[in-house]
């Protein structure tokens, strides 16, 4: 991938993004290190930390709107790997906390100490070095990914019944995570991280760190997405989206492309799943609910589906929104707001915010032509004049 | 009715010794030893003055022991006399029966330890064997059958001979065989009987009794009771297996049931009703209100209670789905996915509105009498809210197979489905037929919300739980087929309870998922698919 590629494609509204987003992801850190506390530009460190978490759900509906919106792959289950990428970072952090948990075992976590767990399992060996971690974030939904979607486009299994099958295994994957047994902490999760790559996970510093690399990801997230749908690849994919025997018949791979979209997505997910968590600090089993994957569909449908700029605002859009009426009076209402949402954009915005806006571009560009094609007419340039 | 009865039986007994009592002189035989051996305040003497009572064959035996293992036994340590208590606060002479004015200012309850409990408890057992009630009897058959105290055989043996009742006679049989195995001196002959009369017995506690028998045995006796513990395992394990596939049917009835309204809307309709759990959940809570209107108003009516349930819930869930497919989904057909999300949301709204209105805390609903209880059959048993359920739901499924097939609306509904422009150039609202079609979905979630009311918690997450499941069946039968989705139910009900004990609860259901994931995969269109041109429109 040369930079060429990844910049070719830019019209102006995604230029537009890239530029709010790296603006944001500059001066936010800066203002929150740089100004005195309390300074009217000054952004708290709380709130740092909550745009980074906007800024990885972003990712997660860039993964989304890459499968759903241009190769019609709806996943109800990319929760799961975003929580897969983020218990792979989270076992890098609890690694890192070493003898200083609560009960000081240099070696094992301690919710292994408190279940009298004799060793460190098979699974959690080389976590202690960042490298693998950062390997294992995306390696494991990608292999997850792969694995699942070989076998589900292998078969033919399609819409509805896809939506269905990933909605299933992230179920299962809950039903898997919640066992003290399993050697992820069971309901409890992962938590009381202490640092990352030996900087204290709590300092200002790191925080802000973590959100200009938050902002970063979402850049390079967002170049992929955009290098793939703009290719020849990704006019497959669309193609795929619109009519997928059809290109089958014209000599297509149609389970290798959507195999390679799928896993491409979801190792975006897990980047996102590891920027999230030592943000949040902590990943437990409840973000594998099935309902946690269905909301992030919607962030994509609020956005706007196939138009990656509106997947990204439309998860922060939403998001804000719900930290916005979670935290006010107006709490027990949130849910029927969300409800109303989801039908809402179904029935009346199907196209999203982004999209309907792209609409009413064209429509209006249309208009302006036809507008000067008949002033042009109405010059009268070659009309024969009336005889007297 | 039984404290009753034993204060009757004690007050006869007391006449009786009182009788006993006054006819011949208090002369100190072995029974009033024994009595006084409670007044030395030491464990052993306890022990052996416990056996001695109990076998003595003395009327008073019986309130003794019983005074002893409630605490209303006492002894005066410096006299050696005993008392008895009884329940009414009369004090007595446990050595004679004679009634004494108070108890003496330092008597003292007769202690006890664990080891006499339990001999106090084998005591009563040997004295309730002669009980005239004969499902007493029979429990004290059983109780010496666990303890097979040897000291209970002589009054084993009398009850035997004078019973005449089969089961309890059989009961007595067993407790003597028990006994007999475990008796150091009995013959070998009479050790091999036993061990037939046991390995006839054949359930978990004959099981139990012959492997504590141990390794030192009689040659001859040894090979018998090791044959016997094999043709017991493998009774027990016929058993086991006859219990999971009890419970798999059970499972699998509460998942047709779940699934069934799926079947309709999903199969026959091709959409996609995430908020169908939420019907399941409205037709439960259904079920909540009329039980708490019962109770308030009609107290009598409670046995009914289901009954009134049934088409209540029927009719709220039926007009919700109507509402539903009205409101929403006729705007969205043939556009799958956003249905799938538009239902969500409204599943979210319900699940709010709910929790709104009656609070997020599980809600008690209660089990009418014949919903209650269980019966054993064999070596199982079966609770009656299950069977109700499983039968319930067969009854729900041939009814809805009948309207489908002989109605008109389930004619109209099968051609709207199978060719909707077809049906409406014949005429067919089909419109109307949309919106009824969905509403008998919804209300059929709704009747397995009253039954699931039954055996789960009524709470705003109730159908979240089914969603999942109910979906899993529908793919796996095949859609647009209710015989599938019946097949598909059971066998994932019954795959389940074979895993669970093999793989645990959750890693069986993880298990089933896979498993699904990949039948799938062979069969994308499940066990009894749609075949033909229709398939892929």
């Amino acid at each position: 991938m040369t930079p060429h590629i990844l910049t070719r494609s830019l019209d102006r509204s995604a230029t537009i993004f890239l530029v709010v987003v790296a603006g944001l992801g500059l001066l936010i850190p800066l203002s929150n290190l740089l100004l005195p506390a309390g300074s009217a530009l000054q952004v708290p460190t709380y709130l740092v930390a909550l745009f980074g978490k906007y800024a990885c759900y972003a990712i997660l509906a860039l993964s989304i709107d890459l499968i759903w919106g241009y190769c019609g792959i709806l996943s109800l289950g990319h929760g799961a790997f975003f929580a897969l990428g983020g218990y792979a970072m989270g076992m890098y952090l609890m690694r890192q906390i070493g003898s200083r948990g609560v009960y000081g075992n240099p070696i094992l976590p301690d919710f292994m100490v408190f279940l009298n767990y004799p060793a460190l399992p098979w699974y959690w060996h080389g976590f202690d070095m960042f490298w693998f971690a950062a390997l294992m974030v995306i390696l494991v939904p990608g292999l997850l990914a792969f694995c699942f979607g070989w076998l589900a486009f292998r078969s033919r299994v399609t819409g509805v019944y896809l939506s269905i099958i990933t909605q299933a295994m992230t179920y299962a994957l809950l039903l898997a995570f919640f066992r003290n047994d399993f050697g992820f902490g069971g309901n409890n999760g992962l938590t009381d991280f202490k640092d990352i790559l030996g900087f204290n996970v709590q300092a200002d510093g790191t925080r802000a760190a973590l959100f200009a690399l938050s902002c970063l990801a979402l850049i390079l997230a967002f170049l992929i997405c955009r290098a793939v749908v703009t290719s020849k690849l990704g006019k497959v994919l669309i193609a795929i989206r619109d009519a997928e025997s059809r290109t089958r018949f014209l000599g297509y791979r149609v389970e290798s492309y959507k195999l390679f979209v799928f896993t491409l997505s979801a190792c975006m997910a897990g980047v996102a799943g590891a920027l999230y968590v030592p943000q949040v600090g902590i990943i437990n089993p409840s973000e594998f609910a099935p309902g946690n994957s269905i909301e992030a569909v919607i962030w994509v449908a609020v956005g706007g589906r196939g138009t990656l700029v509106g997947a990204a605002l439309g998860a922060v859009v939403v998001n804000y929104a719900k930290t916005y009426f979670t935290s006010g009076p107006l709490a027990p209402y949130w849910l029927f707001m969300l409800g109303a949402l989801f039908i809402l954009v179904t029935l009346l915005l199907p196209k999203g915010i982004v999209g309907t806006f792209n609409a009413w571009r064209e429509s209006r560009k249309e208009a302006e032509k036809a507008n000067a094609e008949s002033a042009a007419l109405e010059d009268g340039v070659g009309e024969p004049k009336p005889a007297e | 009715m039984s404290a009753n009865f034993l204060d009757r039986l004690r007050a006869l007994l007391l006449a009786i010794s009182l009788a006993v009592a006054f006819a011949a002189p208090a002369l100190a035989g072995p029974f009033e030893d024994a009595v006084a051996k409670f007044a030395n305040d030491d464990f052993s003497d306890t022990d052996e003055a416990i056996g001695a009572v109990a076998t003595s064959g003395n009327p008073l035996a019986f309130p003794i022991i019983s005074a002893l293992q409630e605490g209303r036994l006492s002894a005066d340590p410096d006299t050696k006399k005993v008392f008895v208590t009884q329940a009414d606060g009369k004090v007595i002479d446990a050595a004679t029966g004679a009634a004494v004015d108070k108890l003496p200012d330092n008597a003292a309850a007769v202690r006890l330890n664990n080891r006499l409990r339990r001999a106090v408890e084998a005591a009563l057992g040997g004295l309730t064997l002669l009980s005239p009630d004969p499902a007493k009897r029979i429990a004290a058959a059983q109780s010496v059958f666990k303890s097979h105290e040897e000291s209970a055989l002589p009054v084993i043996d009398g009850a035997l001979a004078k019973e005449t009742n089969k089961s309890v006679k059989a009961a007595f049989a067993e407790a003597r065989a028990a006994i007999l195995l475990y008796k150091s001196d009995a013959t070998e002959v009479e050790k091999l009987e036993a061990v037939a009369v046991v390995k006839a017995r054949g359930d978990q506690e004959a099981m139990a009794l012959l492997t504590g028998l141990g390794s030192d045995l009689p040659p001859n006796v040894a090979p018998a009771v090791a044959s016997a513990i094999a043709s017991i395992q493998s009774n027990l394990q016929m058993w086991s297996m006859v219990q999971n596939a009890w419970y798999g049917l059970s499972l699998g009835s509460v998942l047709l049931l779940a699934a069934i309204g799926l079947a309709i809307t999903f199969g026959v309709m091709g959409v996609i009703n995430m908020a169908h759990g939420e019907m399941v959940m409205l037709g439960a809570y259904t079920t909540f209100v009329v039980q708490e209107v019962i109770r308030s108003h009609y107290p009598g009516l409670f046995d009914y209670s289901l009954l009134i349930a049934v088409p209540l819930a029927f009719l709220v869930a039926g007009a919700v789905g109507v509402a539903i497919e009205r409101g929403i989904i006729r705007f969205l057909y043939g556009r799958p996915l956003e249905t799938l999300l538009a239902t969500w949301g409204l599943s979210l709204v319900l699940q709010q509105a709910v929790r709104t209105a009656f609070g997020p805390t599980n809600r008690e609903v209660g089990n009418p009498s014949w919903m209650s209880g269980a019966f054993e059959l064999g070596q199982i048993t079966i609770t009656y809210n299950r069977l109700w359920i499983l039968c319930f739901t067969l009854a729900v499924f041939v009814i809805l197979l009948a309207m489908l097939r002989y109605t008109a609306l389930g004619l109209e509904m099968r051609a709207v489905t199978q060719n909707r422009r077809m049906a409406a150039s014949m005429g067919i609202a089909t419109s109307r037929v949309d919106a009824l079609t969905f509403g008998l979905g919804s209300g059929i979630a709704g009747i397995a919300g009253v039954a699931l009311s039954q055996i789960d918690n009524v709470s705003p997450n109730l159908g979240q739980s089914y969603i999942i499941d109910s979906f899993m069946v529908v793919v796996f039968g095949g859609v647009g087929n209710l015989w599938g989705t019946l097949v598909g139910a059971f066998t994932l009900g019954i795959a389940n309870k074979f895993l669970e004990p093999v793989a645990g609860a959750v890693l069986g259901k993880i298990a089933i998922l896979v498993l699904i994931i990949l039948f799938i995969q062979k069969r994308p269109r499940g066990l009894f698919a749609l075949k033909g041109r229709a398939v892929e429109a």
